[in-house]
């Protein structure tokens, strides 16, 4: 047995270009036929295939459709070669074709969606006598949603209707005007039969007043997608790797360059954090040393500061155009879940590697994506709709506009555990009034009646409060705050420990499922909690393993009113300024829980204070 | 970029989004050049380590080479490697070769159902232990609720309705017909309780495209690939009963890259050689169905 290492031999031109078309169109408008001609006419069938189904059809009396032979190589496992069941290939001169069959009927839109997401330009076939149909329209429009930015529209059989241009120019018009209200150019109009292979790939008799290029020319003037070199740098952080049970001592900031680039020595910037380190140096396995990362490359990096960068945060650099930060998002939404987005419902926002909590705060526009007709009084998104909506983020994210930069301009929303929804970012709205924000229902919810917040201080004789224990050991910080809360209640205090396990099993147990988000609703449901303990007049102590600053602002937020007291064991990714104490991450457990009970008498939290 | 550096960079996401999302996370590998390309591709995601172990379906009919092969690969790049296996079935002589099945169902029982009960932890694992170059039993038998397989849409017509990450129900169960939607780069990575994760970095390749990338990245490969004087090389490979080696004279990568280029084999499946394929019509997707790759 020898293992064959074989020698690089590295070729100008390694294989051919490769291009991902989808084509689309209303149910029996010619997709099928179209994509048949051209597999006939590029010579992509197997030999004799064609003459074989003619046969067959003879035979049985039917006649002959496309649709059949595509079918007929689709049963044919002997495959891969012209067709399978959602994509067929064909070549010209030039490069190598995927075609992506996109289903017509609109309970298949997700799977349009699908198929169409992975194509870089797009064939929309529309029937001349028929004219433009429910999905001509809701095709194109989700096509220029997804981000296809050549678009072709194939005006198809011209010889139902006697080859007449101006009923190709009433199409064409009109769908113009259509494309036209979503800001869309398609690339040409071409009117063809696809039957008689008219305009498909040699010019037609009939079609002598059209001036333009057949399907195929206009095809291989398709452009691959366009560069993006010189755009800001942007490359969202996947994660940080440090593989040191394998001996491996670096400390390695992954994410794939959507954006620009970056060289060794450039500053980089992380947001929403907006932490700052030089590029220390580019790593890659079984690759030459490089000093620099670009457009398109899954890659690594190491850093000159060890600063703490989460994933989800995106790299910039500085000096290049930041992207946005904030909470609120507006964006040109369309929705495929069974269910409607509604608003108050919890729902996980993913945009380039991040994820966070989301709520629908604002539906300000919703469109049937067929019609284009819109209604305004809506506070909800039915499936297939496309809607104007303002979401809110548990935390800050960053993001970009889609119209500058698509890759971090661009979100899905996942609702029970399926992605539902697609978004293109169109403004930061700025700061508006925050979900989380209770000061008015706190108002309202005080009739006079109720026990006032004064009433209980002078009853319990304490401040309510939220005291968090956070540091790298889980064990540690428990213990302690059980013994803290051991300590007051002996002392006679109104106090309660929620342990992170009661947590896990009750009130997080729906987060099980859902890791990416776990952390950001851990920190909400917390904060909701501390503020309905305080309003009893509780100290309510909490253990949250190694919180970063960002997380310590988002849990003040949103327990707002009530107030956070953080006490830190060795956390290195929080500043000394949000802890109110400071410890070793060894700190004797009597020594620490000590030192806690002190700093609450010394801010008077608990008052009257004897021992 | 070119085609070999993007489509390289596609599965590398998709490796670093399966291992940051999913936990308890395998990698199966069949040995042959598909998962080991992906196997590279890991290493390349993770800077030379591969952070997950890697499960192997030993039928105890494989090429004697491949087991050699693999062994020697999980020692060199210090693999965490499990190996399962249908013994029962072995012992009690039930298999194609023992003369008690066919095809179909010797492939059922000893790839499908070994697969599942390795997979669910059901059944013992072997793992390589590294100091002394023996497999023992692992001691963690936890459910892999991710598994990364190296499948390509342009093998068969069923696996170009895969998705990159495609859920399947405890018992395997894959519904073609109403898949999640997928597209952005964003995948479904949240489950209900019950359900796992098939993971498919290798979707977009063809197979061109994985010797194109073997040659670029000097990959190691087991030889059976090429011809070693006999005029024949294996094209995909399985276990020795069912598999039969194409007529060739490919001796290296290379070799392989131009006679694929020249359309030698432009009209004939790649696992023409596979004759468990042929034994009717629409089994493999129903094998697929229960689990087999
Ligand atoms: N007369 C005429 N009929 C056509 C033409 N193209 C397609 N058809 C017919 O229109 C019907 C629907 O076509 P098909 O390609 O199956 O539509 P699909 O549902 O969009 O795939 C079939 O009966 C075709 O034969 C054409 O150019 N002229």
């Amino acid at each position: 047995m020898t293992l064959i290492s074989t020698p690089v031999s590295l070729r100008e031109g390694r294989g051919r270009e490769q291009m991902n078309v989808v084509i689309l169109g209303h149910v029996d408008h010619g997709k099928s036929t179209v994509v048949g001609r051209l597999l006939a006419d590029t010579g992509s069938l197997p030999e004799g295939k064609l003459e074989q189904v003619r046969r067959t059809c003879q035979a049985n009396a039917k006649p002959f459709e496309y649709a059949f032979l595509l079918d007929a190589l689709k049963d044919e496992q002997s495959q891969g070669i012209t067709i399978d069941t959602a994509r067929c290939f064909f070549k010209t001169a030039l490069r190598d074709y995927v075609i992506i069959d996109a289903p017509g009927h609109v309970e298949f839109l997700k799977n349009m969606v699908t198929g169409a997401s992975r194509a870089e330009a797009a064939l929309l076939v529309i029937d001349a006598k028929e004219g433009i149909q429910e999905n001509s329209r809701r095709h194109g429009f989700m096509a220029s949603m997804l981000g296809i930015r050549q678009l072709v529209v194939l005006v198809n059989k011209m010889d139902l209707v006697g080859w007449d241009q101006g009923v190709f120019r009433r199409v064409e018009a009109e769908y113009s005007a259509f494309l036209a209200e979503i800001a869309v150019r398609p690339e040409a109009f071409v009117p063809i039969s696809a039957l008689g292979g008219d305009n498909l790939a040699s010019a037609s008799e009939h079609l002598r007043w059209y001036p333009g290029l057949t399907v195929l020319q206009t095809i291989d003037r398709f452009e691959k997608q366009r560069p993006a070199e010189h755009q800001p740098f942007r490359m969202p952080v996947q994660a940080v790797y440090k593989f040191t049970e394998s001996g491996d001592a670096r400390r390695i900031v992954a994410g794939t360059v959507v954006a620009g680039s970056a060289q060794v020595g450039q500053t980089l910037v992380f947001h929403p954090s907006g932490k700052r380190t030089r590029l220390k140096s580019v790593e890659g396995f079984a690759e030459p040393a490089r000093t620099s990362i670009g457009l398109g490359e899954a890659t690594g990096v190491t850093l000159e500061q060890q600063v703490y960068v989460t994933p989800g945060e995106i790299a910039c650099v500085e000096g290049e155009a930041p992207p946005e930060v904030g909470s609120f998002l507006r964006a040109s939404v369309f929705w495929l879940g069974r269910k409607p987005l509604v608003q108050g419902k919890r729902y996980k926002l993913k945009l380039a590697t991040a994820a966070t909590t989301a709520f629908l705060r604002q539906v300000s526009r919703v469109v049937d994506a067929s019609e284009l007709s819109s209604t305004t009084t809506r506070s909800h998104v039915e499936r297939h709709e496309v809607a104007d909506c303002v979401f809110e983020t548990v935390r800050p994210i960053a993001y970009d506009l889609a119209a500058t930069q698509l890759d971090t301009g661009r979100f899905v929303i996942v609702d029970d555990y399926e992605i539902a929804g697609g978004g293109i970012l169109l403004a930061n709205p700025g700061e508006m009034r925050s979900l989380f924000d209770h000061s008015e229902s706190e108002a309202n919810a005080a009739p006079s009646a109720r026990v006032s917040r004064g009433e209980r201080l002078a009853r319990l004789r304490q401040q309510p409060k939220l005291v968090v224990l956070t540091g790298p050991d889980r064990s540690s910080i428990e213990h302690i705050a059980a013994r803290l809360e051991r300590e007051l209640f002996a002392s006679g205090r109104f106090v309660y420990f929620v342990a992170p396990e009661q947590l896990r099993s009750g009130l997080e147990a729906d987060l099980l499922a859902q890791p990416d988000v776990r952390r950001d609703e851990h920190l909400r449901r917390l904060g909701e909690l501390a503020r309905l303990f305080a309003d009893a007049g509780c100290v309510l102590i909490a253990a949250t393993e190694s919180l970063d600053t960002a997380e310590a602002r988002q849990l003040r937020r949103i327990a707002a009113p009530s107030e956070v007291l953080l006490v830190g064991l060795g956390d290195e990714r929080i500043d000394e300024a949000e802890l109110a104490l400071s410890m070793e991450r060894a700190e004797d457990p009597v020594a620490a829980t000590r030192r806690i009970h002190g700093l609450l008498v010394e801010q008077r939290v608990l008052q009257d204070y004897e021992i | 970029m070119d085609r070999l550096r993007a489509l390289e960079a596609q599965s590398v996401y998709i490796l670093r989004e399966a291992y940051r999302q999913l936990e308890h996370l395998a990698m199966l590998w069949s040995i042959g050049k598909d998962s080991t390309v992906l196997l590279w591709l890991a290493k390349k995601a993770f800077f030379g380590h591969v952070p997950f172990p890697l499960v192997h379906i030993d039928t105890s009919f494989k090429l004697p080479e491949m087991i050699a092969y693999r062994d020697r690969l999980a020692r060199e790049w210090k693999l965490t490697m499990i190996v399962g296996q249908n013994t029962a079935a072995l012992r009690e002589n039930r298999s194609f070769p023992a003369g008690t099945l066919d095809r179909i169902s010797c492939c059922r029982e000893l790839k499908t159902e070994a697969l599942r009960n390795t997979l669910s932890g059901e059944w013992p694992r072997l793992r390589l232990d590294h100091q002394t170059g023996q497999y023992v039993k692992d001691a963690d038998a936890r459910p892999y609720t991710g598994v990364i397989v190296g499948v390509r849409a342009d093998e068969e017509g069923s696996r170009s309705k895969e998705r990159y990450f495609s859920p399947r129900t405890r018992d395997n169960d894959w519904d073609v017909g109403d898949q999640p939607p997928e597209f952005w780069n964003q995948y479904k990575t949240d489950f209900a309780p019950g359900t796992h994760v098939r993971v498919h970095p290798l979707l977009d390749w063809t197979e061109l495209a994985i010797w194109e990338y073997i040659e670029l990245e000097s990959i190691p490969v087991v030889d059976l690939y090429f011809d070693r004087g006999a005029g024949q090389r294996y094209r995909s490979l399985g276990c020795y009963p069912c598999t039969q080696p194409v007529e060739s004279t490919a001796r290296t990568v290379s070799d392989i890259v131009r006679e694929l280029r020249t359309g030698k084999f432009v009209n004939i499946a790649e696992r023409a050689g596979r004759a468990q394929d042929k034994d009717g019509g629409g089994t493999l997707e129903q094998l697929r169905r229960d689990g087999y790759m």
